[in-house]
């Protein structure tokens, strides 16, 4: 048993919202620490893309059944740790790409611009009142087309917005810079 | 460690998102247009995971399990300010919701501000797995910092009615705001590193220059003789007795059931 065979596993541990895109895509694993002493135990953490993300137990539950099949392992722990926190710029490339692929459009790599509060700015500076601006909006997955606007801030799940492409005309959902 | 504040602070952060986010929940299906209830239900998740953290840490300490502590514990020992309590507006969510959008919006404004003031003390707290959960949430409570001024500016700019009633709302959500401040049984020290002055300092900062970008009259400081109950005291409204049979009310039926 080996880390590099623990990360190939959980490769195959989709995000249940999201599910051509897996756990590993969307950089929720933190670490993985193998215990070589006898039977190999496994511990897993895991860094949540949201707080209140009601499918972490699914999560949970996925890694512990697709690492409990590997041979010779003795035992796993899933364990969910906020530090480092979980930010969009965790995302790989290889989970933008199936992001858009799956009509969600991947979130805009964050960067620092203390003069603009827009949503895709540094989500770590706290924006001041009256520099909150509309909300730049991502190139439509579908088309292609950067005549796109925000409808909401909020979507389907804590970490999605909506957008509208005016260019093939359908609304889509984005995934938040956090 | 100064275990006591620890404990003190975790109650009211934890206290104060369940109570905001079930009043937030109360708009699913009555808010202006169903955008809007998307918006709602979000943010009330989002606030009611925040909740579960805090009381997974109280757990931590050896206070009792996390849905007890949500559920079961009567208003006077809930720490929550009382701005956070009040109804939405007049009825209740099953009889005649009269509720009021330009309350809902200068109330969540005026909570927000402070909720990204307190996160950002706490991210220096020497607690650490409170400084950790603090910098995280920072970062999903700057969507809800995001949305509410822009709800506050479209209303402030908007017509003649929804600025009236927007200024209506500032007006009586204005006595409960120093409650937000109030210390409660948190000593000040490392645990939580500023004085509630420099909250309320920082506070005026942020919303001073929006109140005048849209043209509104700053309310000033509030009078401490009307002040409303001291919520993180548990000094509390019937309002807040009433929100917690409903919450509970299932929770309530079997307490030892997983849900």
């Amino acid at each position: 048993m080996t880390e590099a065979a623990v990360w190939a596993a959980l490769a195959d541990v989709r995000d249940p919202e999201i599910p051509p895109v897996s756990i590993v895509d969307l950089g929720m694993v933190y670490r993985v620490v193998l215990t070589a002493a006898g039977a190999v135990r496994i511990r897993v953490e895991i860094t949540p893309t949201y707080v209140g993300c009601p499918a972490l137990e699914i999560i949970r539950r996925d890694v512990a059944a697709r690492l409990g099949a590997l041979e010779g392992v003795a035992g796993v722990e899933v364990a969910f740790v906020l530090d480092p926190p979980w930010t969009s710029d965790r995302i790989t490339p290889e989970g933008r790409e199936r992001l858009r692929s799956f009509g969600i459009a991947p979130p805009s790599c964050s960067r620092a611009s203390p003069s603009s509060a827009r949503a895709g700015a540094d989500p770590s500076v706290p924006p001041s009142l009256t520099l909150i601006l509309p909300t730049e909006a991502p190139p439509c997955p579908y088309c292609g087309s950067l005549d796109t606007h925000l409808e909401n801030l909020f979507g389907p799940t804590a970490c999605r917005s909506i957008y509208y492409c005016d260019g093939c005309r359908q609304p889509f959902e984005g995934m938040r810079s956090v | 460690m100064d275990r006591a504040s620890v404990i003190a602070l975790l109650y009211q952060l934890a206290d104060d998102e369940l109570v905001v986010g079930h009043r937030d929940s109360e708009w699913l299906g009555l808010a202006p247009h169903i955008e809007e209830d998307v918006a709602f239900s979000s943010i009330a998740q989002d606030e009611v995971g925040h909740a579960t953290l805090f009381y997974n840490l109280l757990a931590d300490l050896g206070e009792g399990r996390a849905d007890d502590l949500a559920f079961l514990r009567p208003a006077a020992l809930r720490r929550n300010a009382v701005l956070l309590e009040r109804p939405n507006g007049p009825g209740s969510y099953l009889d005649q919701p009269q509720f009021d959008w330009g309350y809902t919006i200068a109330r969540r404004l005026f909570y927000d501000v402070f909720d990204q003031i307190r996160l950002e003390v706490l991210a220096g707290s020497s607690y650490a797995p409170l400084a950790q959960a603090a910098v995280k949430i920072r970062r999903e409570e700057r969507y809800h910092l995001i949305h509410h001024t822009t709800w506050f500016r479209r209303l402030a700019t908007g017509t003649d009615e929804s600025r009236r009633r927007l200024a209506e709302g500032v007006a009586r959500a204005w006595p409960d705001v120093g409650g937000l401040f109030s210390p409660g049984e948190v000593e000040p020290g490392p645990v939580f590193p500023a004085t509630p002055a420099e909250l309320w300092d920082r506070w005026v900062a942020a919303l001073q220059p929006l109140f005048a970008e849209v043209g509104l009259a700053w309310p000033g400081r509030p009078d401490p003789e009307g002040a409303s109950p001291d919520g993180r005291r548990g000094q509390h409204t019937a309002d807040l007795a009433e929100l917690l049979e409903t919450m509970g009310e299932v929770y309530r039926t079997a307490p030892n059931a997983a849900w």
